[in-house]
């Protein structure tokens, strides 16, 4: 079960902005990333830390700059046949933050199931009954049934009702691999591990892996077989959940100090510069740093490498060679 | 001790086409001077209304009973211009959506000299308290010149925390204020908020959130709304140890501590739905999704009852009186 199923090698991507394209942003700084069969990868990160730019260029709706991603060994941006890119976007599906924004407003919930249905397996269109029946099955794996969402519209379910949806959207074409940008973020606190649940279930029954992008320190810990934390493009610190416990890099350990848990209160005062990051320029060295309390002089001239430490990976010349 | 605001037997509808919405229905709470108040529950519980409702009432919101004193002033009976005078100088809110509350359009300054006509203060007395707060907030004094798109989302919302307690509100109301940021932008924003009572630039917030792991952190204590009603007031530390109500009990376990992995332990959310408030259980409003509901749950509404200082509505804690 320990086969490669994505695979992304120094993927690297740039947008440009402005009229003539002069500002360029580095939103994915040479990523290399592999996502095992059976696993759930969570990827932790702040808002521009671009998780959602990789999970986009993942899903086949953006090209990356430079770099390849590839399925099952095949690089995805040198798919020439038109079954061969369908077959891939059936078995790699994506769940967004917001599932009203997800489904179209005007149409009723079973309708647009039934439209993916039919698209997936247009043999389906000439039994509706077998479509239906197919479609209470995939329900079921996410803990909801077609009676409650008979008849109803979107914004007639609430927001963790209409996230399960989506997610049973993502399974009807039997993917083997879901990517989640945020999947519980806009969901109420007391539904999130819910909706957590289903991604292990799938895994544990289905063998379907998964990545989950999220902010949630604690929900990361509880979901993920591996972590891998992202600071403006580039992977800091990587490892199994319990690098989380125990961070190295200082940007991590800035993450942990910074979330609020309910067990404890914040005691002592944040040690770190919290500034706004002005994402069109990039310095020299270490991109974290302006921020680091840690700071040496090596890190100002010299970006350093993932260094391996324990079971781990660390971006940080403070675990580099002596 | 001063109680700052004080509900009895609250109640604001929602008119429809099909009846009413009882969004709150029947809270009493008082919020004392000095204190943080953290206000929870799911989305749909109530919450957001009880603190608009404060601050501006408008239809299809109804104030159907009950009071809501704040000092020597009924909020239920002020007019449109006695609430202008008191709103930002009494009585202030951070509103759930503040990253779009400013006019895009407008710079800050020009916001500033509008409040200042309102108001009827000298516009310069204003920049000069302006930016005394944004100082305090810390961000730099030339956001005056600003657009509020030029603005991080972070930086907005201490904006508007700046703008919000200019003039020194008693009470300050902060719905949601960190939902849309960013971890450690939201720390920052706590302790903001935090700090603001301390110094006594306001004397007492109420802190609206679904996220009871950042109440945690500031409140002093926490009032639990369900359905309309308030279910249990209590000090922070003793509700996250002991939480009586099965509700709370249920909202409190469905938030992972770090440190739990799915492989050591497998942890479950809250089961089912809120009800629709267009038409309400009878007797308990929690007793379908409650494990240890019983018949008289269904048929009667549970009173508060006082423990040791707390406040819960729950029959499990009502002492059965024996007949004579």
């Amino acid at each position: 079960m320990n086969e490669n199923i994505i695979e992304l090698d120094n993927v690297t991507k740039i947008f440009s902005l402005g009229v003539l394209g002069k500002n360029k942003i580095v939103a994915v700084d040479r990523v290399s990333l592999t996502i095992r069969s059976g696993e759930i990868l969570s990827i932790l990160g702040e808002s521009g830390s671009g998780k959602t730019t990789i999970a986009r260029m993942i899903l086949r709706l953006i090209k990356p700059t430079s770099g390849t991603i590839k399925f099952n060994g095949v690089d995805i941006w040198k798919m020439k046949k038109w079954r061969d890119i369908k077959n891939y976007y059936m078995k790699v599906q994506g769940v967004f933050q917001d599932p009203y924004s997800s489904f179209n407003p005007r149409r009723k919930i079973l309708d647009l199931l039934l439209d993916t249905v039919y698209n997936a397996f247009p043999e389906l269109k000439k039994d509706k009954r077998k479509a239906l029946e197919y479609i209470n099955e995939t329900l079921e794996k996410v803990g909801l049934d077609i009676n409650t969402l008979r008849g109803k519209y979107p914004h007639q379910v609430s927001g963790g009702q209409l996230q399960r949806a989506a997610i049973a959207r993502a399974l009807l074409s039997n993917p083997v691999f879901i990517i989640a940008d945020e999947p519980v973020s806009m969901v109420d606190a007391s539904t999130r591990i819910d909706i957590l649940n289903i991604f292990i279930d799938l895994k544990e029954k289905y063998g379907t892996s998964s990545v989950i992008i999220g902010h949630d320190y604690s929900l990361a810990y509880y979901v993920s077989d591996r972590i891998v934390v992202l600071y403006r493009g580039q992977i800091v610190e990587e490892g199994d959940p319990e690098v989380l416990e125990d961070p190295l890099h200082p940007y991590t350990k800035m993450l942990k100090e910074s979330v609020p848990s309910i067990d404890r209160r914040w005691e002592k005062r944040l040690e770190y510069r919290i500034g706004e990051i002005d994402v069109t320029k990039r310095r020299k060295g270490c991109i974290f740093a302006d921020r680091c309390p840690f700071k040496m002089p090596i890190c100002e001239e010299k970006e350093p490498p993932l260094f391996k430490v324990g079971k781990g990976k660390v971006r940080c010349w403070l675990y580099g060679p002596k | 001790m001063t109680t700052i605001l004080k509900l009895e037997n609250y109640k604001v509808y929602y008119e429809t086409p099909n009846g009413y919405v009882r969004a709150v229905d029947g809270v009493n709470l008082e919020v004392e001077k000095g204190e943080i108040l953290g206000l929870i529950g799911e989305s749909g519980c109530g919450k957001s209304t009880l603190v608009m409702s404060l601050v501006l009432p408008k239809p299809p919101m109804k104030i159907m009973g009950g009071r809501a004193l704040l000092g020597k002033i009924d909020l239920t009976k002020l007019s449109w211009d006695e609430r202008r005078k008191i709103l930002l100088t009494k009585l202030s809110i951070i509103p759930q959506y503040a990253l779009d509350a400013l006019p895009v359009i407008k710079k800050i300054g020009a916001f500033l000299s509008d409040l200042a006509k309102d108001k009827n203060i000298p516009e310069d007395q204003v920049i000069e308290k302006f930016i005394e707060r944004i100082k305090l907030v810390g961000l730099p004094t030339n956001v005056i010149d600003m657009y509020p798109l030029e603005l991080s989302g972070g930086m907005r919302q201490r904006v508007i925390i700046a703008l919000s307690t200019i003039f020194s509100p008693d009470l300050l109301i902060a719905d949601e204020p960190t939902s849309a940021l960013d971890v450690s932008t939201q720390r920052q924003v706590l302790e903001l908020l935090r700090n603001l009572r301390d110094t006594g630039i306001v004397k007492s917030i109420i802190f609206v959130t679904h996220d009871i792991a950042s109440v945690r952190q500031i409140a002093d204590r926490i009032a639990v709304m369900y359905a309309g009603k308030i279910v249990e007031i209590s000090s922070v530390e003793e509700i996250i140890k002991n939480p009586l109500h099965p509700y709370t009990q249920g909202l409190i376990r469905a938030v992972p501590v770090l440190g739990i992995n799915y492989k050591k332990k497998r942890l479950s959310g809250l089961p089912g739905q809120p009800p629709n408030l267009l038409n309400p259980p009878s007797g308990c409003r929690f007793y379908p999704r409650c494990k240890y509901a019983t018949p008289k749950c269904i048929k009667e509404e549970p009173p508060s009852v006082n423990i040791n200082s707390r406040i819960v509505s729950c029959w499990l804690y009502v002492k059965e009186v024996p007949k004579k």
